[in-house]
């Protein structure tokens, strides 16, 4: 078979709603789009880790901190879900942590912007997993299945991520003056990045049309965009807090909530490497990695020596 | 398990496929991979990355290289033995009347 035919058999298969798996024939751009996207992925994950990483020391409860500590390891476990899924398709998993450590790599833009408060932690629980949510549960239905099946394990474990977030700013904002407006300062500061997280609009996101094609991309980045904005702005109005879009209103023909312009010019800036944060972010990792260069080497020489004792009681 | 051993950094590490059980008296599923030295360590990284809600009842790890796959090429020859015995399924056979479910 030639690959004009092959491509046509994969074409069929996905129009089917088949699921594929990485040894099965599939178009080279595709291949490319997929290690692309998931190292992406994966890469948002561990670098996500980071603005909450930075409140374990300092949150104001045994049980916040437990649960914190919790929601950041899943991250980091969430992580490796999506490396394995991308070296299923022939690439090595340190190969793209050296890209992401040497720059080259991107990541979620929103992991950029720093956590200056404990309420941020509600903040990103409550909109950043949140956001994450919409996207990772349509992606569970995609075409290819290592990736589908990373993205269902995660959704189970992400429920709990947004609702210790919204349960952080729900008893903030029945709390004091001063609290209520920390929990603000928080929306006002995250809001607009959260929209932003779905990516450009549709007709500025060159590579969503192979995506959509076969099947990985089930839903726009606008569509999931309004589906969150849809949930979430009920949310906020229940505890109190103002979504900070003097423009937002409700359509009561479409039932849809309408948001004012999002400011793209920051979302490249940060994408591209220019937002408050992307510096010492990457700085953070690898300062990680290299500190724990010697958990690896205790782990090779561990190894070692059990193989070796092993040997000698054989 | 010294094949699979290695001695050079994390890179070189072996990768080992998990298979976890959900259910006693359930078959073992694959969850997933991991990345690790030697079998002992493969298993507590497993333990970490796939069972850190406590709902895994067994948990198995396998040297991705000793599977040995099916290539998806070829499905149509290699599962054609079983596709044209109509006679393994009971809705084969028909009882006469009266007897009722033979099953
Ligand atoms: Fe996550
Ligand atoms: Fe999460």
């Amino acid at each position: 078979m030639d690959d004009a035919a092959k491509l046509k058999e994969f074409d069929d298969r996905i129009a089917r709603g088949e699921i594929f798996e990485p040894k099965d024939w599939m178009p080279e751009r595709l291949r490319k789009q997929l290690i692309r996207m998931m190292s992406q992925h994966a890469h948002s994950e561990v670098v996500g880790m980071l603005p909450e990483g930075n409140w374990i020391t300092r949150a104001p409860s045994l049980r916040r901190k437990m649960i914190l500590l919790a929601k950041v390891q899943d991250e980091g476990g969430h992580g490796l879900y999506i490396y394995s899924g991308v070296e299923s398709l022939g690439v090595r998993r340190e190969d793209l942590i050296d890209e992401l450590h040497a720059g080259k790599a991107k990541y979620s833009s929103i992991f950029n912007y720093p956590s200056l408060l404990w309420s941020d932690m509600g903040a990103i629980g409550w909109l950043v997993d949140g956001a994450a949510i919409v996207n990772q549960t349509t992606l569970a239905k995609c075409s290819f299945g290592p990736y589908a099946r990373a993205m269902i394990r995660i959704c189970k474990e992400e429920n709990f991520h947004k609702k210790q977030g919204y349960e952080i700013l729900s008893t903030m904002m029945a709390g004091t003056p001063a609290q209520r407006a920390m929990a603000q300062d928080s929306i006002n500061r995250w809001w607009w990045p959260s929209l932003m997280m779905f990516g450009p609009t549709d007709k500025d996101s060159p590579n969503s049309i192979d995506l959509m094609r076969w099947g990985i991309k089930r839903k726009s980045n606008d569509d999931l965009r309004q589906r969150f904005i849809d949930m979430t702005v009920p949310q906020a109005h229940a505890i109190g807090l103002t979504i900070p879009d003097p423009a937002l209103k409700f359509n009561k023909e479409t039932g849809h909530w309408e948001i004012g312009p999002i400011n793209w010019e920051e979302f490249f800036n940060v994408i591209n490497g220019n937002g408050p944060c992307n510096k010492e972010r990457i700085a953070a990792r690898k300062h990680a990695h290299d500190e724990g260069k010697w958990v690896r080497e205790a782990a090779v020489a561990y190894a070692q020596k059990h193989s070796s004792l092993e040997r000698r009681a054989a | 398990m010294a094949s699979a051993t290695n001695t050079t950094a994390s890179a070189d590490w072996p990768m080992w496929e998990v298979f976890v059980q959900l259910e006693l008296g359930e078959p073992h599923q694959h969850a997933g991979n991991v990345h690790a030295p030697d079998a002992r360590m493969a298993l507590l990284n497993a333990r970490d990355v796939y069972s850190r809600r406590g709902l895994v009842k067994s948990m198995w790890v396998v040297p991705s290289e000793t599977i040995t796959a099916s290539t998806p090429g070829e499905n149509g020859e290699f599962f054609e033995p079983g596709n044209d015995k109509l006679f393994r399924h009971p809705q084969f056979y028909k009882s006469p009347k009266g007897v009722g479910n033979l099953e």
